[in-house]
Formats: C-alpha cells, sequence, structure tokens
C-alpha cells in the first residue's frame, strides 16, 4: 500500500488532476487503486454494471441515481480521471481558499456541490427539476405504502414552496435559496482516506 | 442467595411437623397424611421464589410506560430492592439475601455476556476496534490511576480523617472502581436512542475492560498482600505481562470455544431439538474456563459469542437460531433483572454501612471527573486518526454514560478484609457510587441528551425540499462513501475477509449454507445479459428470487444473503420518535401545526408523511443491539424494499441494455391515440417486465416501479410473463395518463409495439433472446401461426426506426 509518489507518476495526468481536484498525491493513488479495484476488466474505463461491485449501493434508495451521475449524459463509460472530478465534489469545502478570479471554481465549492446535488433530480440536464423529475427522487426516497395520490400531492407542494416564478419547476436559482439554509459543506463532504 | 435462613413463621411450622414427625420417641404414633418439608426444599424454592418475585417486581415496573420513559428500569428495580430489603430487613433484623460474588459471578453474568457477544455487531465492533481498545485499555488504567492517587492525595491532605489504609490499597480500590460495567451501560442507554458508533464504542468499551480490570485487580491484591516493600521493577512487569497473557488468553480461549460450538452445530442435523442446548453450555464453559485458567472470563464468554455467531446462524436450523436468540434474551433480561433487585436489597443491612463523608463525597467527585477528562483526552488524541471524528456531543455522553455497576460491587465483596481493614468502607462507597450513576445519572441522561441536541438543531420550519434533500444529502454521502472504498477497503480486513472465506467458512459452515450464501449477488453481478437472465429463471425456479415476481414476497435476506451484506442491513431500532438528527422532525411537525392552524391540513399531511416514510438511510440512527427487545421491526422491512426495487430496476436494465430500445418521444404520441383500445393497453405490461399479476392493480402505488430516466425499455421475457392474459382489462398508470411525460418513460420495444404478449403455452422458450436492437427472432416466427387469431387487432403502423441505443445507464 506504498504512498510514494512515483507510482503516482503512473496514473496518467495525476499532477493535472490533483491540481484540478485538490486531492493530495496519497488521495490519488488511493482512488487509483479504488479505480482499478472496480474495474475487473482492466480496459481503463467503468461500465454502470461495474458500480454493480459495490454491494452497499443496492441498498441505497438512491444508489442507482449516482451511479448514474458518474456518466455524463450520452456517455456509456467513465475514465479515471471523471471519476476522480466527480469525488472531488464531496471534499470538504477549503476553508482560507484564497483564489484570483481567472481561475475556475473548485470542484469541492458549496456552488459545485450545489449543482451536483441539482443533477440528482434535474436527470435531463433542462436547467430545471420538473415535476416528473421531482416525482420520481421522491418516489425513490419514499416507502411502498405512500400511495400515487400522496406522492403527488407531496409533490406539488414542495413545488409550491420553492418555485418562485410560478413556472412550475424549481431551477437552479431557486434550488439554492430553498437550501441557503443548510450547511452545504457539512452535509457534503467526506474525509478521503489517505 | 445463599445466606438463606428460614423466616421466623416457617420455623416454628417446621418445629412443629418435625416434631409431630419425628417425635420424641422413635415411634411414629400415625401414618402423617401430609408433611411439610421445608429443609427438603429449601435453597431450589428460595431460588424460584426470588426469581420470581424480580420478575413480578420487572411487571409491576414496565406497567406503566411514562415511568419508564423518565426514570430507567435498573433505577426502579434498584429502589423496588430497597423496599424488598427493607420488608426483610424489618422481619428478620438482619439481611439473610445479599449479593453474593459467587452467585453473581458464577450465575448471574455469564448469560448478559454471553446475549452481548451473541449479538454484537461484528462488523461496526471491528471497525471501531481501535477506539474501543483505546478506551477500554488506556481509558481504565487512566480511571484507576488516577482516582487512586486521588484519593491518596486527600487521605495525605488529611481530607478523610483517620483511615487504615496505604497507597496501594488507594490503587486497589481505584482499579475496582473504574470499570464501567456493560449491565449498567446497556440498562441506561436503550432508553436514549444514540447512534451506533457511540454505542458501540461505550459499550465495546464496557466489555473489554474487564480484561484491564480482572489484570489490576489481581495486581494490586498481590501488591497489597506482598507488603509495599517487595515491589520491585520485577513485578511491575510481571504485572504488566499478566495483562496481555490475561487479555489475550481469554480472549484465544473464547475463540476455540467458538469454534468449538460452530463444528458441533454443523454436525448436529439430527438432533435439532437440542441444538440450541450446546451454544448455551459451550458458552459457560467458555466463561468457566477461562475462569479457571484465571484468565479473563468476560473476555472469553464475548469472543465466545462473537466468533461462533456467524456461523451457527447459517448452520442451524431457523427454529434452532430463533430458539437461541429467544433463550439468550430471556436469560439476560431475567439476570439483569435480578440483579438490580439485589444490588437495592444489598444495601439494607447495616453490618456493611461504614460513613465517611470525605472518603465517599470525594469519590464521587474523582470517578465522574476524571471519566470526563479521561474520555475527552483519549477522544482528542483518537480524532486525528478516525476517518469520522467523536464530536463533542457524543464524548458528553460518551464520559456521562460511564456508569459503574454490579461488577464493581461484585469485586468489592470480594476483597479479603484482614489484608483491607476498611473493606466495609470500600463497599459502602462503592454501593453509593453505583446508585450515584444508576440512578442519578440514569435519570438524567435523556433530559441531558435531548438538551444537547435541541441546542444543536436548526430551529425554524424547513421545506419539503429541505427536508427530502437533507435525505438525500445522507443517501449520497453513504453512496460516495461506498463507491470510493472509505469504509469497505482495507488492507487487513480484506485480508481476513479472504482468509476467513477460504478457510473457516468451509471448516466451519455446512456445506448447503455456503452454497446459499451470495447466489443472488452473484446473478447481479454476472455482466453478461443471457448468463443473467438463465440465473434469474433458475433462481426463480428455486424461489429465491420469489421477490422478482411477487414484492410481497418476504425474503429473509440475512439467512440467504452474503454475511457481509447482513452487516450492511441494520437491526433498526429506533423509533421515529427519537431520531438524532439535525433535521429535528418530529418537534417541528408539532411545532408547524401549532403555528399555522390556517394552513390548509393538505399541506400538514405533506410534512407528515414525507416524515413518516422518509427512507431512513445507513447514517440515521439505530440501536443495533437491545437486550429487551427483538429485533422484529416493521422498519427492517424498508432495506428489503429499497433491495427489491434496486434488484427490479437493474435486472430490467440488462435486459433494455442489451435488447434494444425505442426511442421515448414515440411514447406520447401512442398514448394520446390510443388510449382506449385495451390492445394498445396491454403494451404497458411491458413496462412492468417483472410484475406479472394478471390484473395491473388500480393504484399503480402498490407496484411503485421507478420509472426512471433511463430509455430503456425491455422487450417482454417470455420466461416473466408466464400467466398474462392479455386480454384482461388493464388499466393505464397513472403516471403515464399524465400528458407530460418527458424523460420519465419506458417506451416498449418495437417488437412490443407490433405484437401483443403472448399467452401461457408458448412462453417457455428462452434461449434465443438474440441481442439485436430489431427484434427479429425467432419469437416473431413462433408467434405467426397464432396470429391469425388475433384478428380484431388494430396494429398501429410501426413507428419509425428507432434511434441507437440509448447510454446504458443502470
Amino acid at each position: 500500500m506504498g504512498s510514494s509518489n512515483s507510482s503516482v507518476n503512473n496514473i496518467p495526468n495525476a499532477q493535472e488532476l490533483m491540481q484540478e481536484t485538490g486531492f493530495s498525491a496519497a488521495h490519488i493513488l488511493r482512488l487509483h487503486e479504488r479505480f482499478e479495484f472496480l474495474d475487473k476488466h482492466k480496459c481503463g474505463q467503468l461500465r454502470p454494471q461495474d458500480f454493480g461491485a459495490v454491494q452497499e449501493l443496492a441498498l441505497n434508495p438512491i444508489g442507482d441515481s449516482i451511479i448514474s451521475a458518474f456518466f455524463s449524459p450520452g456517455q456509456e463509460t467513465v475514465d479515471f480521471a471523471s471519476f476522480v472530478r466527480i469525488l472531488a465534489h464531496f471534499r470538504p469545502t477549503d476553508r482560507n481558499q484564497s483564489r484570483d478570479g481567472a481561475q475556475q471554481e473548485p470542484a469541492n465549492s458549496s456552488i459545485r456541490k450545489l449543482k451536483f446535488a441539482f443533477q440528482m433530480y434535474d436527470q435531463d440536464r433542462d436547467g430545471k427539476i420538473s415535476r416528473a423529475e421531482l416525482l420520481q427522487v421522491l418516489r425513490a426516497m419514499l416507502g411502498i405504502q405512500v400511495t400515487e395520490e400522496q406522492l403527488q400531492s407531496i409533490a406539488e407542494r414542495a413545488i409550491q414552496e420553492a418555485d418562485l416564478d410560478r413556472d412550475d419547476a424549481i431551477s437552479f436559482d431557486e434550488f439554492r435559496k430553498s437550501l441557503e439554509k443548510v450547511d452545504i459543506d457539512h452535509k457534503m463532504s467526506i474525509r478521503f482516506l489517505r | 442467595v445463599t445466606h438463606c435462613s428460614v423466616w421466623p413463621w416457617y420455623r416454628q411450622i417446621t418445629s412443629l411437623t418435625s416434631e409431630t414427625e419425628h417425635g420424641h420417641g422413635s415411634v411414629i404414633t400415625g401414618i402423617p397424611i401430609v408433611t411439610f418439608k421445608w429443609h427438603h426444599v429449601e435453597t431450589p424454592y428460595l431460588v424460584a421464589l426470588w426469581i420470581l418475585v424480580a420478575g413480578l417486581g420487572k411487571l409491576v415496573i414496565e406497567a406503566n410506560h411514562h415511568v419508564t420513559s423518565v426514570i430507567p428500569e435498573s433505577a426502579l428495580l434498584i429502589c423496588f430492592g430497597f423496599i424488598l430489603g427493607g420488608i426483610i430487613w424489618g422481619a428478620d433484623k438482619v439481611q439473610t439475601f445479599k449479593l453474593t460474588p459467587t452467585v453473581f459471578f458464577f450465575y448471574l453474568l455469564p448469560q448478559i455476556i454471553l446475549d452481548a457477544g451473541y449479538s454484537m455487531p461484528n462488523k461496526l465492533f471491528f471497525s471501531n476496534m481501535g477506539a474501543i481498545l483505546i478506551y477500554a485499555v488506556i481509558g481504565t488504567c487512566w480511571n484507576a490511576a488516577s482516582l487512586g492517587l486521588s484519593l491518596w492525595g486527600c487521605h495525605k491532605g488529611g481530607a478523610m480523617g483517620d483511615l487504615d489504609l496505604g497507597l496501594l490499597q488507594y490503587l486497589l480500590f481505584g482499579s475496582l472502581m473504574a470499570a464501567v460495567d456493560p449491565v449498567a451501560v446497556i440498562a441506561v442507554f436503550e432508553q436514549v436512542h444514540v447512534n451506533e458508533v457511540l454505542f458501540i464504542m461505550v459499550f465495546g468499551e464496557s466489555l473489554l475492560n474487564d480484561g484491564v480490570t480482572v489484570v489490576l485487580f489481581n495486581v494490586f491484591d498481590a501488591f497489597v498482600s506482598l507488603g509495599g516493600d517487595k515491589i520491585d521493577a520485577v513485578e511491575i512487569i510481571k504485572g504488566i505481562i499478566s495483562f496481555f497473557v490475561v487479555a489475550f488468553g481469554g480472549s484465544l480461549v473464547g475463540f476455540v470455544f467458538g469454534l468449538l460450538i460452530s463444528l458441533l452445530t454443523r454436525c448436529t442435523k439430527n438432533i435439532q431439538i437440542i441444538e440450541p442446548g450446546f451454544v448455551f453450555v459451550l458458552g459457560y464453559l467458555a466463561y468457566l474456563t477461562a475462569e479457571m485458567l484465571s484468565l479473563s472470563a468476560i473476555l472469553s464468554i464475548v469472543f465466545c459469542g462473537m466468533c461462533c455467531q456467524k456461523y451457527i446462524n447459517s448452520n442451524m436450523d431457523e427454529r434452532s437460531v430463533t430458539t437461541v436468540r429467544y433463550v439468550m434474551k430471556v436469560l439476560a433480561n431475567g439476570s439483569e433483572t435480578i440483579i438490580f433487585v439485589f444490588l437495592g436489597i444489598s444495601a439494607i443491612d447495616k453490618e456493611i454501612w461504614v460513613w465517611n463523608t470525605g472518603f465517599i463525597l470525594l469519590t464521587l467527585l474523582f470517578v465522574l471527573v476524571y471519566r470526563f477528562i479521561g474520555v475527552f483526552f483519549l477522544t482528542w488524541i483518537l480524532n486525528k486518526f478516525r476517518l469520522v471524528p467523536v464530536e463533542l456531543i457524543d464524548q458528553v455522553i460518551m464520559s456521562y454514560g460511564g456508569l459503574r455497576g454490579a461488577v464493581a460491587y461484585g469485586l468489592a465483596v470480594m476483597l479479603d478484609e484482614n489484608k483491607i481493614k476498611e473493606k466495609n468502607l470500600m463497599v459502602s462507597t462503592t454501593l453509593i457510587v453505583v446508585y450515584f450513576t444508576v440512578i442519578l445519572q440514569g435519570i438524567t441522561m435523556k433530559p441531558l441528551v435531548n438538551w444537547l441536541k435541541v441546542k444543536r438543531a436548526a430551529v425554524g420550519e424547513l421545506t419539503l425540499i429541505e427536508k427530502v434533500q437533507d435525505k438525500v444529502f445522507d443517501h449520497m454521502l453513504v453512496a460516495i462513501e461506498d463507491i470510493s472504498g472509505q469504509i469497505g477497503h482495507n488492507y487487513m480486513r480484506d485480508k481476513w475477509n479472504n482468509f476467513e472465506e477460504k478457510w473457516m467458512t468451509c471448516i466451519l459452515m455446512k456445506p448447503s449454507a455456503r452454497k446459499n450464501r451470495d447466489y443472488v449477488f452473484k446473478v447481479f453481478h454476472k455482466l453478461n445479459l443471457k448468463d443473467a437472465m438463465r440465473y434469474v429463471t433458475e433462481g426463480e425456479r428455486r424461489g429465491s428470487l420469489e421477490f422478482v415476481r411477487n414484492e410481497t414476497a418476504f425474503i429473509d435476506f440475512k439467512k440467504k444473503f452474503d454475511d457481509d451484506f447482513s452487516e450492511v442491513m441494520p437491526d433498526i431500532m429506533a423509533d421515529t420518535s427519537d431520531d438524532y438528527n439535525p433535521v429535528p422532525s418530529v418537534s417541528l411537525e408539532m411545532h408547524e401545526q401549532t403555528m399555522n392552524g390556517m394552513r390548509p391540513l393538505e399541506d400538514v399531511n405533506s410534512h407528515h408523511l414525507l416524515q413518516q416514510h422518509l427512507y431512513k438511510g445507513r447514517k440515521q440512527h439505530r440501536h443495533r443491539y437491545s437486550r429487551s427487545h427483538f429485533d422484529v421491526n416493521k422498519d427492517e422491512n424498508e432495506v428489503q424494499e429499497i433491495f427489491q426495487r434496486t434488484m427490479r430496476t437493474r435486472l430490467e436494465s440488462f435486459k433494455s441494455g442489451k435488447m434494444g430500445v425505442a426511442p421515448l418521444k414515440h411514447i406520447t404520441k401512442h398514448l394520446k391515440k390510443d388510449q382506449q383500445q385495451k390492445v394498445r393497453a396491454s403494451e404497458f405490461i411491458l413496462l412492468d417486465n417483472l410484475h406479472y399479476n394478471n390484473n395491473i392493480r388500480a393504484s399503480a402505488s402498490s407496484f411503485p416501479m421507478r420509472v426512471t430516466y433511463r430509455a430503456g425499455a425491455g422487450i417482454e421475457n417470455p420466461a416473466f410473463m408466464p400467466d398474462l392474459d392479455p386480454m384482461a382489462q388493464v388499466q393505464i398508470p397513472p403516471w403515464l395518463a399524465e400528458a407530460e411525460v418527458d424523460s420519465s418513460m419506458v417506451a416498449p420495444s418495437q417488437r412490443a409495439q407490433l405484437r401483443l404478449p403472448w399467452t401461457p403455452s408458448n412462453l417457455r422458450r428462452l434461449a434465443p433472446l438474440r441481442i439485436s436492437a430489431h427484434s427479429t427472432d425467432s419469437f416473431m416466427l413462433a408467434d405467426a401461426p397464432a396470429a391469425q387469431q388475433r384478428d380484431n387487432d388494430q396494429l398501429p403502423p410501426p413507428p419509425p426506426p428507432p434511434a441507437p441505443p440509448h447510454g446504458d445507464h443502470m
């Protein structure tokens, strides 16, 4: 389980990734090991079925949504760089991070995290959570005792509460507004093992 | 219960009867029709009577739930013991019954610990093993040393008056006072639903610290006998070595016995009726063997239970497993009750009480303060290494929950009064500390936790989105943790798992049990569609995949699947009213209802629905172990539900991914045009490839088919539709009836649009499922002859050729 820098160099674009995502060399190495563990066919790319190796995901109501979030629309595979980039969203936010305006928003900033969360709902990436998309997520999160009518009324109410411009969908800004009291950094971060 | 002297009136009666029986001469005057032979049955009768009394006490106490939710049951039992003790003392003027160390250590304690070990969530325990060990070993040593030294210091300072105690004796007292008691801890923590990590740490610590306590106690006892001058470096080193020997030796003994039990249950197929007995007997033997070798008996029986649980649960018949669990709970609960009652009774005894204000008060103070200091300091160190730091609140709870109990009392009574002149003082102090911690700390624990929680919780109304999103975040984090291998991926653990699977399971588990284990998971990890289909049908035949067809079928996943998996499936014990949750839903709900009386009822219902039915997810706090409840709880179904749903949709996506899809847009058109045609309507059956009832139920909610973002739809698989009657009237599921369906549709495949699903007779062919977007396969050919029957079908014009298959999202 060595984490010498030299083995990091075996990973393509490692330095770039580290810069971009803020992961340390040890993190990247570890994630690479994990990637290779999941990539049973050693083809350098992961497919949705590979995530099936993670058994606990079957027990997660939104497990499949998360898996699909790794794949950009239209793509069937995900390579290591994309894998890392997605996971970078979950790094704890760096306080006191000073960056000039020209730099791109880091992956683990609050806005990017929120965007990721937004995409859980907005599967077709049209920038709005429609009622149907909301229903889908609600359906997944609630027990089977909840009837269709009850689901509808919950979705109805949720949209009512959040939808400010009355377009019967929740845009990213409305989403962000409705979650402004939530400590996104805390709720969407995990500490990555060295 | 060994100081049995009979009650006065018994005495009179026995003397009467003995006179009649034996007389002063040796001649019986007549045949006695009935005789009263008290002495004959004295001991067992009293034992049984006490058990009954303790049980009745518990009955009375549990009668009123309100009382027990404020005052923990253990405290009430102690009070009950006080009352009983008072009665007995009043009658006898001497305390005839008390909790003797023999009875306690040999007959009352083992079953409690065996229950703890057997029900221990192993994975959780071992993943927090480091923390637990640090608290148990270093924490206990710190407690002992600090208490002993401080008391000695105070003694020197004159705070305690004139006592005949030396430094060593203070240290001895410190060591018996240091141990956090497993019995008391469980009893109190049952009221307070804390998160599982915190629970396992306190519980684990209370179990493991016995190793330390035994060593410390024996070492200091020996030192006291030797006398202060004989202690040199050699003795101290011997002491340290003995710690390792005792701890590891005890665990090893337990481990060996655990293996024995597993091996034994492997062969007990023909004597299933007494299978459970072996578990208890061997467990008890593990305890006694360790005790015999002067190793740590508690560690032994804990590891015995922990080691064997997996294997005996697989090897034994279901009913035997149930029996074992039930009997363990009965025994453990019963013992605990008796212990607390007797702790109360033992107090009412004039002889043991020696009051020394300084000693007692200082002990109380130091016990509490040093516990806090110890926990906070150790946690500070630990948090540097832990992935998930232990929060402040948890630390407070952990410190406050360091209860002392009967173990300390038992050890105190075992002191030799010749060596330690002030034994009675120590016993009295121990009792006072036990009462203080169990009663006072027990009562105030829950309010303290609530107060702390409320301070932390965000105040204010939460919107539905916030509530849902809160849960989404939880699930998301769990998923990301799993994907990035944060929890599962551990070199040592992997090595152990490999070793275990290769060797131990082979030897210790029955072959038939082994085979069942990850059958279904192998299925779903097969990437090849064909194999998946084959496995699934085979599995269906065998019945283990019943859930795929029948959503109400309940499979005992625990028994059937990989034990790894069953560890992930929790025993969900928390009631929803007591969530340790940053989103304090329940209190908010009340708040909402009172504050917004004007709000239409429906809105409150939505929040209430959400509150009730949101899946809890793994981060939610649950009890894994409870002494007073079996783990039958409706929330267990939650995980079943999720699993079933996920597996269904994945299976569908396997098929859809390979079998080809039709683009989404078309379905809308079809919908609008063809809703009347019942023929057309049958296409919607295809959406539920896995749902095969004759009547698609009117309220689609009963089958919450997750209509997903996936663009794929399955071709119908004949294997899954044997009893489908295409002529049955079907209703259009509401989600389809809606005009706006964009990405949430699952489109029927091309083939399905042209042809109806089949009647049972023709569906036995599985093999020729060709992987192509245009499903012009043998089905078409096979269907051809029967096509004439479908004259009145109005087939729509074939849709335009489908776009290339959309991405294979699972």
